[in-house]
């Protein structure tokens, strides 16, 4: 049975984003032979939506920047959550990392004297995003790419075929990381063997055999409704991971940007970029309330103007006046804005309105925010120089992912298994600062390519075989939706099978209603057991048609990712019992130092890879607490005690 | 295995060459635009053809050139001795008396070349005359295509020495319309309503000359650092801004060079008495 | 404005053969052609194909031709059309179809290897390069380029004759030659590669005939043909048809290595 076309290779990256091919990069200028597979066509990544730009101190604007305060502002944003050795690896390599891509042709914004350019961004201290206008992301994707393209020249020119050591597999899926039993580990785990696959143009399935898979496939936006990422968001690849044994962390953790589209729906939750209210946009309901003045936290009741006069006076003289309350911090933001839909003040579409059509002349605002005009005009036909925007939260970035080892990207507990990028957990903490997602992408793409090479060479003639029934099993997983039409044995004849679109509209929706931006207990019990719902039913989505190029079937293999990945954030929602940056329990509104040293964990609670648990309480998803290590004294050391009083727990305090 | 799953194993289509070609989405029409894809490539060749008719005319007419103090910008300068005299005209006898035919004959070759090497006119006539293609998406109807790279469209190349040869041949215009400040007897200090139409002419003569993508090149455009040449710089920006408006004083000026030829045929024919502003 | 129903005809089919098939469909305000396909898709074709990603015309993947035009479906609202209007949706005409509106555009994948890459220069490691920024505006226009490849789609060079498919890199790589040769710190030259001429001699500049319907399709808004290809035509004049510049090009050479 097992006739599916094999492949050897040392390294195979799942996704080509900003992560995915630099880690590639480095894996074969490290000497591996390294396929990239990716869901899309190569350059499509959702990098390319990334516009603000890529934090990283080269103190090119201003001097005084460095590592340490790169580090201090991760570290903050973060609330103290982050892998601290990953946020001080990031803050340290950033700038070579940018660096790196002038040499590859990258062409940043120039400052005065000729240096790439930083600007300020919510949350750094100074100016410190290299950017390119308002598409950094394309900048990057296309640099990489480039690249990619340069050393398959080269490989061209030595060995007359452009793909020997770096190929692309454009638009195919893994659906599983193959792994043979490690009877060497004394856990009795696992270590990688390859990739199966299919193509989803022919619809074939193919098998990369490697010693070690980087897992670079971004985040997990479309098991929700709202949200600002792109199809491919359906958390592949830390359900690979997690199929493959290897644990999730802090999946509890998703940042909701306050202020997406709302309507028209054929835009909901595409970002409105947060200059809009830099630039004077205000926000307010349906009774014309600038309703933000009621919603200001009292830690900040010092910092923000009061009435509308101040916060007005604030634009044009900053030094003298308050900052008005519309540009708290994003989770506050998007809370209120939580708060007025629910309590019935919302626009005609359910988000508020975002109005600076009457704080601006035209005239300016197409000046001052030519993207966002263009954007409003060429997508919605709304002209925003004549009437309000309607915004509400997107769901924006997962901070939580794929456990891993600060300094090789490694995950825990699969030998040969790497995650780089949004896909990897830990970086961030509990919530992300804008500009460190694409710096993140390549400091720890870089590093897992470098390690998993390393990892590639050192076993030497000793490569892992693939395992045939695991082949056929996988394959047998990917063909179901086909078989789903006809009567199932034990089930009523002729039950239609599910729609997988259907299902997938679904389970966005009870992501978004129950485990959203503001949670509670019984909400996410109530989203566990409609979780155990869909599970049951999309083991009946059926496919019409045949494999090739067929989107239907996509989505319902795409759905399994997604369902597991649900889980994991549901749980650990459920178990977190306080607020913290991308957490927001309304049962528990404060953020509580001791759980700041807690790390929640998911596993597959049945590692044989059954996947057909319905019961809601006990599902799929096995959930461990894990206490982090300390904090190392000289990178403590760099804030103020008054500061870490906020953070930390007395014994961490005083250890 | 996956019985009923596999796609059908196909074959191409049968085809013919182009939009039509076998592995293509088998669609049989050559193109569905909607909208009136025509209108554009008919209306450049109606506005072609009208002034090569009127040009024609008037290039080989050999009459009503001159009518003091306007030398129709068909006939200047004026190379041959069967030239009418004109005082202090553009008058140069380089060509003597052997030259049998009308003088225009000399001097257009170069606004001629000038604008049919243009990459304007380039794309109006091959979009107009040629259809290759007729309108964006819309199949072209030849067989072969080999574009710009052999003899004779491969000439294209050398617009700029046109360039060269149209800057002065715009001087020896400017000078006309210099000389359209005097009156009939010669005086200078006056004006007419061909005064008028001569500025106008000139201008516009002018603006589409300096707006050539020849000369937006050779200004700066060749150049790899404009941060070390900010003269230059500033002056392919400006060029810049005139070529974005390339294809209107194309037009612009091809109407006004002819209006100012009618103007001096109304005027030298008698048909016309140039109104006298002071 | 409430919603409507909509007649659609969307090319449905492989290599081997297909057709316009005909819809009626439900359109809501504010939507936009992916909308729609995308609704069919959910409940009257599940099995529809279709490549798209980001759905807000950042990433080029959307590529079809509506009403036989070359454009992005996320990009064209449906209130572009009167609601009596029926909207032709087929794959894009220049490349070999996969199945119903995805076609291979693996040309183009081709095509930019076939371009020599960036050459860093010598002697300038990693944050030394020094680059003033009315040097990289020009090659900045050009890397705006999402490679939705409607203009390699609508470029008649290609489009209407298969042949030249060889020969002819297209307006998006001839662009990305002129980046490259705009690039201020481009180093190709001291490789001895002169990207001027072979953007005429290898990647085929000269079956331009700059008709510009490159720089009409595309959604970005670059002006390929006045600010790419013309000047890399100019360019690759200096280099070849300008006696002059071949002299003074010759007597340096030969003062350079005398």
């Amino acid at each position: 049975m097992s006739v599916v076309d094999r492949q050897e290779w040392d390294v195979v990256v799942v996704g080509a984003g900003g992560a995915g091919l630099r880690a590639a990069i480095e894996a074969r200028e490290r000497g591996a032979r390294t396929a990239v597979i990716c869901k899309s066509l190569f350059g499509k990544a959702h990098t390319v939506m990334a516009e603000g730009g890529i934090a990283a101190a080269m103190a090119n604007v201003n001097e005084n920047d460095n590592w340490q305060v790169h580090f201090r502002d991760t570290m903050r944003g973060g609330k103290f959550l982050n892998q601290w050795r990953m946020a001080e690896l990031h803050a340290q390599e950033a700038p070579d990392r940018v660096w790196e891509l002038e040499t590859w042709g990258a062409l940043f914004d120039r400052t005065k004297d000729g240096r790439i350019s930083q600007r300020n961004f919510g949350g750094h201290e100074y100016p410190r995003l290299a950017h390119v206008g308002d598409r950094t992301g394309l900048e990057l994707i296309r640099t990489l790419q480039q690249k990619i393209v340069a050393l398959q020249q080269e490989d061209h020119k030595e060995t007359g075929d452009y793909e020997s050591r770096l190929k692309v597999f454009q638009e195919c899926t893994v659906t599983r990381v193959l792994t043979v039993s490690d009877s060497g580990s004394a856990a009795g785990g696992s270590r990688v063997s390859g990739v199966f696959a299919y193509d989803r143009e022919t619809g074939r399935f193919f098998v990369l055999e490697a010693p070690a898979v980087v897992i670079a496939t971004g985040g997990i936006g479309k098991s929700f409704k709202v949200t600002s990422n792109s199809w491919e968001y359906t958390g592949d690849g830390h359900a690979l991971a997690l199929l493959a044994g290897a644990p999730l962390l802090n999946m509890e953790f998703v940042q909701f940007h306050p202020t997406g589209m709302v309507w028209p729906p054929s835009v909901k939750g595409i970002l409105v970029t947060e200059s809009v209210r830099g630039d004077g946009g205000v926000l307010r309901n349906s009774e014309g309330k600038r309703f933000m003045f009621d919603y200001i936290p009292d830690v900040f009741k010092e910092k923000y103007a009061e009435s509308e006069e101040e916060g007005d006076r604030w634009y044009e003289d900053p030094d003298h006046n308050r900052r008005p309350p519309e540009l708290l911090p994003r989770d506050e933001v998007a809370r209120a804005i939580n708060a007025e839909v629910k309590a019935g003040r919302g626009s005609p579409h359910g988000g508020v309105f975002l109005d600076v059509s009457t704080r601006m002349p035209a005239e300016v605002i197409r000046r001052r925010l030519p993207s966002m005009y263009h954007q409003f005009k060429e997508l919605a036909d709304v002209d925003i120089t004549a009437e309000a925007m309607e915004v509400g939260p997107t769901c924006h970035y997962v901070m939580g992912g794929i456990a891993v080892e600060s300094d090789t990207a490694a995950a825990r507990g699969v030998p040969g298994l790497y995650a780089a990028g949004e896909v990897a957990g830990g970086m961030h903490g509990s919530n992300r600062l804008g500009g460190n997602s694409l710096s993140d992408l390549l400091v720890f793409g870089r590093r897992a390519g470098l390690h998993a090479a390393e990892y590639a060479a050192g076993l030497g003639g000793e490569r892992p075989s693939v395992d045939d029934s695991q082949v056929d099993t996988a394959a047998a997983e990917a063909l179901r939706p086909f078989s789903a039409e006809g009567p199932v044995p034990g089930e009523q004849e002729g039950r239609p099978p599910e729609n997988p679109y259907t299902l997938h509209q679904e389970l966005q929706q009870a992501m978004n209603d129950l485990v959203g931006i503001i949670r509670r207990e019984g909400e996410m019990e109530q989203a566990l057991e409609k979780l155990a719902d869909l599970r049951v039913r999309t083991r009946r989505a059926g496919v019409e048609g045949h494999r090739q190029f067929n989107p239907g079937w996509h989505l319902a293999l795409d759905l399994r990712n997604m369902l597991l990945v649900s889980e994991c954030v549901a749980r650990a929602a459920l178990e977190r019992t306080e607020s913290r940056g991308g957490h927001t329990r309304e049962d528990h509104p404060a953020m509580e130092r001791e759980w700041r040293r807690i790390n929640l964990l998911c596993r597959l609670a049945d590692p044989t890879g059954g996947l057909a648990a319905t019961d809601p309480v006990v599902g799929q998803i096995a959930l461990t607490r894990e206490t982090t290590d300390p904090i190392r004294p000289d990178l403590l050391a760099l804030f103020d005690k008054e500061e870490l009083v906020k953070y930390l727990a007395e014994e961490e305090l005083y250890e | 295995m996956a019985t009923g799953t596999e796609p059908p194993a196909t074959e191409p289509h049968p085809g013919r060459g182009g939009v039509l070609t076998g592995t293509r989405a088998a669609i049989t029409v050559p193109h569905l635009r909607t909208d009136r894809w025509w209108l554009a490539p008919a209306a450049t060749a109606a506005g072609l053809l009208a002034f090569i008719v009127y040009s024609t005319w008037r290039a080989f007419a050999d009459a009503h050139y001159y009518a003091a103090p306007y030398v129709s910008p068909f006939y200047s300068p004026c190379l041959a001795e069967r030239c009418e005299p004109m005082h202090a005209g553009p008058n140069w006898e380089i060509f003597g008396g052997w030259w049998g035919i009308s003088p225009a004959i000399i001097i257009l070759i170069f606004p001629l070349g000038f604008r049919l090497t243009c990459y304007y006119y380039r794309k109006a006539y091959y979009r107009g005359f040629w259809a290759s293609p007729p309108a964006c998406a819309v199949a072209e109807p030849h067989k072969k295509y080999t574009g710009e790279t052999r003899f004779p469209l491969v000439l294209q190349n050398i617009h700029r020495y046109f360039f060269y040869a149209a800057i002065v041949v715009a001087g020896i215009l400017t000078y006309d319309t210099v000389l359209a400040f005097r009156d009939e007897n010669y005086e200078w200090g006056h004006m007419g309503l061909g005064t008028l139409v001569f500025l106008v002419n000139i201008v516009l003569i002018w603006a589409y000359t300096l707006s050539c993508h020849s000369c937006r090149h050779i200004v700066g455009g060749k150049l790899k650092h404009f941060s070390k040449h900010p003269v230059r710089y500033r002056m392919w920006q400006w060029v810049g801004k005139l070529n974005a408006q390339h294809m209107l004083l194309a037009w612009a000026s091809l109407v006004s060079v002819a209006l100012a030829d009618f103007y001096v045929y109304l005027v030298a024919s008698g048909a016309f008495d140039d109104p006298r502003l002071f | 404005m409430s919603g409507y129903t909509a007649h659609f005809r969307v090319w449905r089919g492989d290599v081997g053969g297909g057709d316009l098939e005909d819809f009626k469909v439900e359109v809501n305000e504010g939507e936009v052609v992916l909308d729609i396909i995308h609704r069919l898709q959910a409940t009257q074709a599940p099995d529809l194909a279709v490549r798209w990603n980001c759905k807000a015309g950042k990433c080029g993947s959307c590529s079809a031709e509506i009403n036989g035009r070359p454009r992005l479906m996320c990009m064209t609202r449906m209130s572009v059309f009167t609601r009596e209007e029926t909207i032709t949706v087929t794959p894009l005409r220049a490349f070999p179809v996969v199945r119903d509106l995805v076609t291979d555009v693996g040309f183009n994948y081709q095509k930019a290897r076939e371009v020599p890459s960036f050459v860093p220069p010598s002697g300038l490691g990693p944050g030394e390069y020094r680059m003033m920024q009315e040097d990289v505006d020009r090659p900045q226009e050009f890397r705006k380029c999402i490679e939705c490849f409607l203009c390699q789609d609508t470029c008649h060079v290609v489009r209407d004759h298969e042949e030249n498919k060889q020969a002819f890199a297209g307006p998006r790589f001839l662009m990305r030659v002129a980046e490259l040769d705009m690039h201020p710190l481009d180093a190709a030259e001291d490789t001895g590669l002169d990207r001027k001429t072979t953007a005429q001699d290898e990647h085929g500049l000269g079956y331009c005939n700059i008709t510009k319907c490159c720089t009409e399709v595309c959604p970005e808004g670059i002006k390929i043909t006045d600010n790419a290809l013309i000047p890399l035509k100019e360019r690759a004049v200096d280099r070849k048809y300008d006696p002059l510049v071949w002299l003074g090009s010759k007597i340096r050479r030969r003062s350079s290595a005398g």
